[in-house]
């Protein structure tokens, strides 16, 4: 059975027809060709897939898109300004050389603007602490700490 | 211009994509009309295929095909090669099996793809895939390497008697013998480098598309070299004619080695889109991707080092059983061989060393290269075995490193490698400075206070990278060359299009290689694109493992950028009214010597695509060349590092507390690059040292099949790393520079484990150090 799906992503009112069983991050990708979004794994470990939703960062991949009927949500192509101004914790990640393959990137990125509104001038320990869902293979994480300390500080105006 | 680009830490040109979501993975990619392709993969290790009944699944909706071994042999699509000849010690070919893309008659480990089917949606492909019913007649299975090599074990291949595929041999046999007789202190260690699964973040994917048009043939695939893909398929699998083949390897998410090789999947798809007539795609879950993607290491290895009273090193003798998996995947028979052999000398005059190899299939997954291929199993062997003869010997552990470091270059070692240059008192030396190790023994004590263990350890190591020449390449038994291919197109208007064999899916070539461009052009990096992955813009490429991008793609293009600059000099001369030996280039600017008379660069290529006046008689139109280069030796990459680590004696679990390395990558281009590509390396390696471990159980069942179960390695597992470098530039390339790639994976987990066991007190334990293996190694410990 096909059901219908609507939301606002990115600020703009969407529509899908979707199975009952199709999940957020399928919707986002596929129905909405926004492939910012990754998928990395099939256990909800990774956070490739996390995504915004009504402010708070979760894993598209492990929603389902009905439950995501009305919900705001944010992808990381909504993040840099109108213009293509990045938002600051981008501009930290590019600053510090917080990605390389890029694959992580948008699900670091997104948590790592969550995070940073309650943690305004994070320590290294927190910030790894933070990191317990999204997993990158290529930095080692270190400059991605250092990208998001950065970043959280940019926000806050520090 | 501004600053020198050649050194400096230039932001990368690649990271707005991936910031803002346009990067285009593969994944990314949506043909118009395409369908969606689902694996059927045997459940069993090893089971005989009796029958494979597709009705029901044909007649799920949405189902367009759906195809088995049977029709891949009816098509006459063969299996996958390999791409490296390894002969044994009695002059034999290796054994090669053959390596069909859908199984036949047999399936040989979990995950062995077994049949396709295609369907108008992935969840209908999925599916129809579940209703495929397939007869097996399960056969007992053997995962283990040493196991399979016993009498009675189950036999994957008739033609691999006992399942070896080889045994090898490299060393002077009998000067070794020789030099362990009169050896007044022999070390001994009887070890196993634990088999990993690689676990790139994007998962493999491939979309094969045919137009009925002019017979050609599409394939998009995260990959690491799309042109050996392309030979490799073309000419080996599905005997197509190579200009009717397009590769593009656009964005790819890691690789780590596991997207060099031509997998099934990729030559399926491609297949099936001309029998469906509709693009076919297929997307890797994680789930697939450990039970598919090449896994690497895999080695049970007895090594020996034999030493006189002082410490100087009198030989090594090194007996390794390599895991090949259930086939020969592209570069397997290369990785515990010519990648793994060659290292044993280490940083060391070691004379006389020997090596036997014994090459094993297994009911598993197939092995090949990951991150370090062979140098990383053959740096532990040596520097687990110095610092335990350190120990043993009541030796310093980085004095007995320096009683045997090499000094003089270059040096010829005994297991055929030719060192061109290399300095590693300078690393060693400055590592153990930034580590402070002369306070190691008060942070001890203060350890021991909170009734905490502390351990130190060193590992130095070196790599062959830049791989190769491809003469010596291929006297040891490479099917192909490694050299690499660059042109370089100067538009019209002075800006430079540079397109690169090399592959870049993580490593940020966009930005290096632009900055090699601009210095050498002598123009602003934002008028320097470079392009790489795809066949049909590239026109030659032998892509990116081994850490050989720079030091041979990046010369290729340096070797196309020279001849650019001379035929400018031949315009420039004639604009100018001048001797061409008389004008020289000089940053963006060619000048007649002496005199005041110029013509920029851009001035140069506009006269060259507005030929009104030209040197017709002399000089074709136009500015674009292209280079070829096959280097005349390997790199090498050295360096130090030093690790701290602290036990808790209640709970086993190991903290890093200080990580320090100093590398020798001879001329650097970007250090935050080069930074940032050494955190990652060691960060594999603490990986393999304290937390991965692939573990099949005894029916050949992989157990450690998710991100749950196969611990990569997370933020709070991970130390910050304190890095630098020394240079010694590399003796025969332009740029001087050796690559950075694998060092940090080839390093670390001989530096952890040496720190751990230093901890612990105890001669060896295995990897990975996880809590459970480590309190277990300390009550061994208190019992002995």
């Amino acid at each position: 059975m096909a059901v219908k799906v609507s939301l606002k992503v990115n600020g703009k009112a969407v529509s899908a027809e979707v199975e009952e069983r199709t999940l957020l991050v399928t919707v986002i990708r596929e129905n909405l060709r926004l492939t910012g979004t990754h998928v990395g794994c099939d256990t909800a470990q990774c956070g490739a897939c996390t995504v915004s939703m009504n402010g708070k960062a979760i894993k598209s991949c492990s929603i389902l898109a009905m439950q995501a009927e009305g919900a705001d949500i944010m992808t990381i192509e909504g993040v840099a300004k109108p213009d293509g101004t990045l938002h600051p914790m981008q501009a930290a990640f590019k600053e510090h050389h917080g990605l390389q393959c890029g694959f992580c990137t948008p699900g670091m990125v997104i948590n790592a603007i969550d995070f940073a509104k309650s943690h305004p001038n994070p320590s290294e320990l927190e910030i790894r602490d933070a990191l317990e869902g999204n997993l990158c293979r290529c930095t080692g994480y270190h400059n991605i700490v250092k990208a998001i300390g950065a970043g959280a500080r940019a926000m806050a105006g520090r | 211009m501004g600053a020198p680009l050649i050194g400096a830490s230039v932001q990368r040109k690649e990271d707005y994509r991936f910031l803002t979501g346009a990067g285009q993975y593969t994944d990314d990619v949506t043909l118009a009309n395409q369908s969606h392709a689902a694996f059927v993969r045997s459940p069993h290790a090893h089971a005989k295929i009796l029958k494979i009944s597709s009705e029901k699944a044909k007649k799920s909706p949405g189902v367009v095909a759906v195809f088995t071994g049977d029709d891949l042999a009816a098509a006459k699509v063969g299996g996958l090669p390999c791409g490296w000849l390894i002969t044994d010690v009695n002059g034999q070919p290796m054994k090669e099996p053959p390596h069909p893309c859908l199984a036949q008659g047999k399936a040989r480990y979990v995950g062995d793809h077994v049949a396709v089917v295609i369907a108008d949606t992935l969840q209908q492909a999925r599916d129809a895939a579940e209703l495929v019913e397939v007869d097996y007649e399960v056969l007992p299975a053997v995962a283990d390497a040493v196991k399979a090599l016993a009498k009675g074990a189950p036999q994957l291949h008739d033609i691999a008697p006992g399942n070896c595929c080889y045994v090898w041999a490299l060393g002077d046999k009998g000067a070794v013998d020789a030099a362990f007789a009169k050896a007044a202190h022999v070390t001994k260690l009887d070890f196993i480098n634990n088999r990993l699964i690689p676990n790139a973040m994007e998962p493999r994917a491939a979309i094969g598309q045919y137009s009925r048009a002019d017979e050609s043939y599409t394939l998009y695939v995260s990959n690491q070299n799309p042109h050996v893909e392309r030979l490799l398929m073309t000419a080996f699998v599905l005997g197509l004619p190579e200009h009717k083949v397009r590769v593009v390897a656009g964005d790819v998410g890691g690789g780590f080695g596991s997207k060099i090789y031509l997998y099934a999947e990729d030559v399926v798809v491609t297949w099936a889109a001309k029998q469906v007539n509709r693009p076919v795609k297929w997307t890797a879950d994680r789930s697939e991707s450990y039970l598919s993607d090449a896994h690497g290491r895999d080695h049970h290895t007895v090594a020996e080092l034999a030493m006189d009273k002082d410490g100087k090193f009198l030989a090594l003798r090194v007996k390794t059983t390599a895991n090949m998996g259930a086939y020969l995947s592209t570069f397997a028979s290369a990785i515990p061989t010519i990648l793994y052999a060659t290292l044993l000398a280490g940083q060391y005059t070691t004379p006389v060393i020997h090596v036997e190899v014994t090459a094993v299939f297994t009911n598993t997954a197939p092995v090949d290269a990951y991150r370090g291929a062979g140098r990383p199993e053959a740096t532990y062997v040596v520097e687990r075995l110095v610092e335990t003869a350190a120990r043993e010997m009541k030796i310093d552990p980085a004095e007995l490193r320096r009683k045997n470091f090499i000094r003089q270059f270059p040096y010829q070692t005994p297991v055929a490698l030719l060192y061109d240059i290399g300095n590693y008192d300078a690393t060693l030396d400055a590592a153990v400075k930034m580590a402070d190790v002369s306070g190691f023994a008060s942070r001890k004590k203060a350890s021991e206070a909170k009734g905490r263990l502390r351990g130190l350890g060193y590992a130095c190591y070196i790599e062959a990278c830049g791989i190769a020449p491809s003469a010596v390449a291929g006297s040891l038994g490479a099917r192909a060359g490694l050299f690499e291919a660059g042109e370089v197109r100067v538009h019209p208007t002075g800006s430079v299009t540079v397109f690169t064999g090399s592959h870049s899916h993580g490593q940020g070539h966009e930005t290096t290689f632009a900055q090699v461009v601009a210095d050498r052009l002598g123009m602003p990096i934002e008028n320097v694109d470079i392009v790489h992955g795809d066949t049909s813009k590239i026109l030659f490429g032998m892509g990116t493992y081994g850490s050989r991008s720079i030091a041979v793609g990046g010369t290729a293009i340096v070797k196309a950028l020279d001849k650019v600059i001379a035929k400018g000099k031949k315009i420039a001369a004639h604009l100018l009214e001048a001797a061409e030996a008389d004008v020289v280039y000089d940053k963006g600017v060619y000048k007649v010597a002496g005199t005041d008379k110029q013509k920029m660069f851009g001035e140069v290529a506009f006269a060259a695509y507005v030929p009104h006046n030209y040197p017709h008689d002399k000089l074709e139109p136009g500015l674009n060349e292209n280079a070829f280069y096959d280097p005349s030796n390997f790199t090498f990459p050295a360096g130090s590092y030093v690790c701290e680590v602290e036990v808790d004696k209640e709970t086993g679990r190991v903290t890093i507390e200080k990580w320090v390395a100093v590398d020798d990558f001879g001329k650097i281009i970007n250090p935050m690059i080069v930074a940032g590509q050494v955190h990652g390396g060691i960060a594999q390696g603490i990986g393999q040292a304290l937390t991965e471990a692939c573990h099949y159980d005894a029916s050949g069942q992989l157990v450690t099949g998710s991100f749950m179960d196969y611990c990569i390695p997370r933020a709070d597992d991970l130390p910050n790393f304190e890095v630098d470098t020394r240079e010694t530039p590399c003796t025969h390339n332009p740029l001087g520079v050796k690559g950075c790639g694998e060092a940090g994976a080839i390093g670390a987990p001989a530096a952890l484990m040496n720190a751990i066991t230093d901890a612990l007190g105890v001669k060896d334990m295995p990897m990975p150090a996880t809590p459970l293996a480590v309190w277990t190694a300390m009550k061994n410990r208190k019992a002995a």
